[in-house]
């Protein structure tokens, strides 16, 4: 056997992620297909001098996240679809009030309760623009259990250092799948860690550079006083009624998602130089996306792929240049066409998009995609 | 090579723990392996399947497309999925009823009766079947499924666990030489 490989849960993995980057508080409520992240940070926390909270409900549990973090705690929370509708208003506070957080939504069929333990993708615009007003936003999205764990010690370190809640966007069928990784040894990794203030004397706790800075982070408990407020606030922290004061706030914090982006995007390609037929996918249905571009290929066809990995911010430019040369862009998803509308915004070099969406509960056998891109070279 | 199982019966089985014992031994044997599953929201009951898949290779689809083994735990599953087997094998315990319409070949072994009289356990009855996958594909080895079954039960039972591999693997070894003696009738 390779030295350290382990069959191995994608739950599982974004749970050793988690820890991995330092977690330190896990507040939640069990929701299938999620449970097995709470499950095993009951377990594993306590080991660690950490903290985990079963809540009330799931309003509770990214609160209670939001608190911890402000008290200077790397805080997670997991969830599906209907905890992930019910943490959206706690979402945009901690957008608003820049409280690094990770959230990870593990996705099932919905609308509503829908089908528990069925895999979707349909949380991807809800990630996206669940909660109200404009926000800047940071969703990373798993393609295997590996990524899993990479993926979720990385949005650590993207909410220490951007202070923004991150969403790791997984499904069903990453979640339950169990597979052969090997997995980083922890001791050698150097996960990242909040800038704080040198002390409370003078300290303004939104003070920032207006073009995208970061304002500096004091844990509560330890000397300094600050406020913090779901209002349009100053850099003191306190509410202000202001229109600049609002513009100013909106824009940095549009800004610094936006000069984050080129530094976290991330995805996967294979045969993407000469593809004339671009299949552009994530998560669980760009497994059977490769399995039929492969397929493909031996057969002679032109056909490459294009697996994101950083959902948002979307990844306009790479979208487009994967597709520059495309007769055909075609767009495998759990839902009726949510990243399909990205990868049309993004712009294809003209190239017509086909939406293949599925939304019965299963994933897409790779001869259904495969199909299509047989359809698409005729 | 890419070998896939499916893993079929009802909920509360514990097939779920045989395909996790079965991708493990593979993986201790330096192997690929996916596991996957599908069950209802009944922690009890309704019907389960979980999924295996081998390889030397990198696997990019993790379930199971035509399979070279299914196993099938209940009459349910066996009319469920047995008429879905192409190429592969279908063992089918031997309380089910095998039907002349489900067309692949199929061998009819007695799971859940050797568990519960030769093995002494009712509820062992996945190890037995894990014994019988792995001795009729040997897609894992023998000592692999064994470290497997003894890091993957409830501590206490490994003992129990073993002697129902093994009585799996006996099953398959008769399994094995019918069909080979029919095919020499034949």
């Amino acid at each position: 056997m390779t030295r350290n490989a382990k069959l191995m849960q994608g739950n599982e993995a974004c749970t050793i992620g988690a820890l991995a980057a330092g977690l330190e508080f896990y507040a939640g409520y069990p929701i299938t297909p999620s449970t097995e992240i709470a499950e095993l940070c009951a377990e594993e926390l306590p080991k660690v001098g950490g903290k985990f909270i079963q809540m009330e409900d799931e309003i509770g549990s990214i609160a209670a996240c939001i608190g911890a973090s402000l008290a200077g705690k790397k805080a997670m929370t997991a969830t599906s679809g209907p905890g992930f509708s019910l943490m959206q208003e706690c979402l945009g506070y901690a957008s608003l009030t820049e409280v690094p957080l990770v959230i990870i939504d593990v996705q099932r069929m919905g609308p509503s309760t829908g089908m528990p333990t069925s895999p979707a993708q349909a949380d991807l615009m809800q990630a996206r623009w669940g909660t109200h007003g404009d926000h800047p936003v940071i969703v990373l999205a798993p393609g295997n259990v590996k990524e899993c764990f990479e993926l979720t010690f990385k949005a650590f370190d993207i909410a220490e250092t951007y202070r923004v809640p991150v969403i790791v966007l997984t499904d069903e069928i990453i979640g339950h799948m169990r597979e052969k990784v090997i997995l980083p040894d922890p001791a050698g990794l150097k996960p990242l860690r909040r800038a704080a203030p040198a002390s409370p004397a003078g300290y303004k706790p939104y003070a920032a550079d207006p073009d995208g800075g970061v304002p500096l982070m004091a844990p509560f408990g330890e000397g300094y006083r600050w406020h913090v407020t779901g209002l349009f606030h100053d850099e003191s922290g306190r509410p202000s009624g202001k229109s600049e004061v609002a513009d100013k706030l909106m824009r940095r914090l549009a800004r610094k998602v936006e000069k984050a982006a080129p530094l976290i995007e991330e995805h996967f390609e294979e045969s993407l130089e000469d593809a004339e037929i671009v299949v552009v996918s994530f998560g669980s249905s760009a497994m059977s996306s490769l399995s039929a571009v492969r397929r493909a290929r031996r057969e002679g066809v032109k056909a490459g792929m294009l697996r994101l990995k950083t959902m948002w911010p979307f990844p306009d430019e790479l979208v487009a240049r994967a597709a520059s040369r495309a007769r055909r862009v075609i767009v495998p998803e759990m839902n009726l066409g949510q990243l399909a509308l990205e990868v049309e915004r993004a712009g294809c070099g003209g190239a017509p998009v086909t939406r293949l969406g599925k939304v019965n509960g299963e994933l897409f056998r790779p001869e259904e995609v495969y199909a299509s891109i047989m359809e698409a070279v005729k | 090579m890419r070998v896939e199982f499916r893993l079929s019966g009802s909920g509360g089985q514990g097939l779920l723990l045989a395909g996790i014992v079965l991708a493990e031994a593979a993986i201790l044997d330096d192997k690929n392996a996916v596991q996957t599953q599908s069950y209802g929201p009944e922690a009890r009951g309704g019907s389960s399947k979980a999924e295996v898949v081998i390889s030397d290779e990198d696997i990019d689809y993790p379930k199971a497309t035509d399979p070279d083994y299914l196993l099938a735990l209940t009459a349910e599953s066996y009319k469920s999925y047995g008429p879905l087997m192409g190429k592969g094998l279908i063992i089918v315990d031997s309380s089910v009823p095998v039907s002349a319409d489900i067309a692949a070949r199929t061998v009819s072994v007695p799971i859940l009766e050797t568990a519960r009289d030769k093995v002494g356990k009712k509820v062992v009855a996945n190890i037995v079947a894990l014994g019988v996958l792995g001795g009729l594909s040997k897609a894992a080895t023998r000592t692999s499924l064994e470290a497997a079954v003894k890091s993957r039960v409830p501590k206490g039972t490994e003992e129990l666990n073993v002697s129902a591999l093994r009585a799996g693997f006996e099953l398959a070894e008769l399994a094995a030489s019918q069909r080979g003696a029919r095919k020499t009738q034949a």
